[in-house]
């Protein structure tokens, strides 16, 4: 009897965790494939001129000059603050991005405008056996995790290195998975489809927040029971991805780009030559940046 | 062009650079007779080499005999000046000293680097050698590039631009287009 019993309950409990674990697959799967839906769709009108949290990621030489170039044209009051991370055993790049910052200090007179600069592992180096670079892999993941937490962007702008490439997976898990904190960009996938991005208002209460649809300027109150709920289907931040395949590519898109290209990571892809984009056609053709 | 020197034949320098690559085959290359006389042929007097994390060293040379002044160094902060006053590059495939070297007008002869495993590189400088900006060649035949170059035909290279992309990330997040 007592041995039936004991079945029992735990055949109930671990069909309650079955249960449970399909229903979490199933969130975790809508969400998914709404984050990869949204990908590439423009935001909404911006009705605050609120700047945007910019991240930069410099690869090396070539790479770099070309993101330079395209830092010149954007409006840097729009992208800020800006942070800059380049791998750890590349200093000139890094460099390059001081000296342009401090050029803009200069020249716009006003107060340096908050730009960081970070370095960031790389997962292999050039000819490191394969052994080794397991190891190495999974310390650059926890440090670009642990680097992108820090950060949260809401942009991020990358140029082909490899470095991209764990940032921006870890950039759209972002728009996916959990993780708490204070200063939330919530992304409510099912109850709004004006906008997907719902700024926590200023005027915090005990157990109520405010939440603030940037687009109808609405406000909408949410329990703490609802917020709670919501931390668990919705992103840490929403961001958007943008890529630009470096001008050394003109018949073939690189491994980097290739991956952004094909897994419906990067929002927008740009392309430097014609041939690129007739071969991948979400790509935008933006002529050369040199 | 170069300035005079000496009252003798004017000063006209191939600038060879490799970057912060290892690319010892086009150091070797232009270190060779072979390619030395058919600069000499075609009026240049110093062949200066940049050449990088090579290990081969070229063997320097005065010039006082009428043949090439060789002179070479591994790395420079300076490298635009070098170009600057160079009447002829020879680059390695890299983007950055190809268009460097495009934006500052310079003649230029790209060699690409067949040892690279992933050799992307080629597609960049066989675009710009259709499009007739630049020269390119694989190290074996760079002397017959040099003797068959007619520096006259090439197109100057108008600068790109990136404000199509500033346009482009702009309208998608939203802001509005001025």
């Amino acid at each position: 009897m007592e041995k039936n019993n004991g079945f029992c309950v735990s055949n109930l409990s671990s069909n309650l965790l079955i249960t449970c674990f399909i229903a979490l697959i199933t969130t975790v799967l809508f969400r998914v494939l709404y984050v990869i839906y949204r990908t590439g769709k423009p935001l909404s009108k911006r009705a605050s001129r609120q700047p945007l949290s910019t991240l930069i990621v410099l690869g090396s030489g070539g790479h770099t000059a070309e993101m330079i170039n395209l830092l010149l044209v954007l409006q840097k009051d729009r992208f800020a603050p800006r942070f800059y991370i380049a791998a750890a055993t590349d200093n000139m790049s890094l460099q390059k991005a001081r000296v342009l910052e401090n050029s803009l200090a200069d020249s716009s007179g006003v107060k340096r405008v908050s730009a960081e600069f970070m370095q960031i592992y790389r997962s292999r180096e050039v000819g490191q056996s394969y052994v080794t670079s397991v190891w190495t892999t999974l310390v650059a993941m926890a440090h670009a995790l642990w680097l992108m937490i820090k950060i949260r962007p809401q942009v991020v702008l990358c140029n082909g290195p490899g470095t991209c490439i764990p940032l921006c997976v870890i950039a759209f898990f972002f728009k996916v998975c959990i993780f708490p904190s204070n200063e939330f960009c919530f992304v409510l996938p099912f109850a709004l489809d004006e906008t997907d991005m719902v700024f926590p208002a200023k005027e915090k209460k005990k157990d109520k927040l405010k939440f603030i649809n940037i687009s109808t300027s609405k406000k909408i109150g949410v329990s703490h029971f609802s917020c709670k709920f919501c931390l668990q289907v919705v992103g840490i931040r929403w961001s958007s991805i943008f890529y630009v395949e470096s001008i050394a590519r003109v018949k073939r898109l690189s491994l980097s780009g290739l991956l952004l290209y094909k897994l419906w990571i990067a929002d927008q892809f740009f392309v430097q030559w014609p041939q690129l984009q007739r071969k991948y056609p979400r790509a935008h053709y933006v002529g050369c940046l040199m | 062009m170069g300035e005079p020197e000496d009252g003798a034949k004017p000063k006209r320098v191939v600038f060879v650079t490799v970057g912060t690559t290892c690319f010892d085959v086009l150091v070797k290359v232009v270190d060779s007779q072979e390619v030395k006389d058919e600069l000499l042929r075609r009026g240049y007097t110093h062949l200066l080499i940049q050449m990088g994390r090579g290990s081969y060293v070229p063997t320097k040379s005065t010039g006082d005999d009428g043949s090439l002044d060789v002179d070479y160094f591994t790395f420079s902060s300076s490298i635009a000046d070098h170009l600057r006053s160079a009447s002829l590059v020879i680059s390695h495939a890299g983007s950055g000293s190809i268009f460097e070297t495009l934006q500052l007008g310079k003649p230029l002869i790209v060699v690409v680097n067949e040892d690279l495993m992933d050799n992307h590189q080629s597609e960049l400088a066989e675009e710009l050698a259709d499009r007739k900006h630049l020269y390119c060649a694989r190290p074996q035949i760079l002397h017959q590039t040099i003797a068959g170059m007619d520096l006259k035909s090439l197109l100057p290279y108008s600068p790109g631009d990136a404000t199509p992309v500033a346009k482009l990330i702009n309208r998608f997040l939203g802001f509005p287009e001025d």
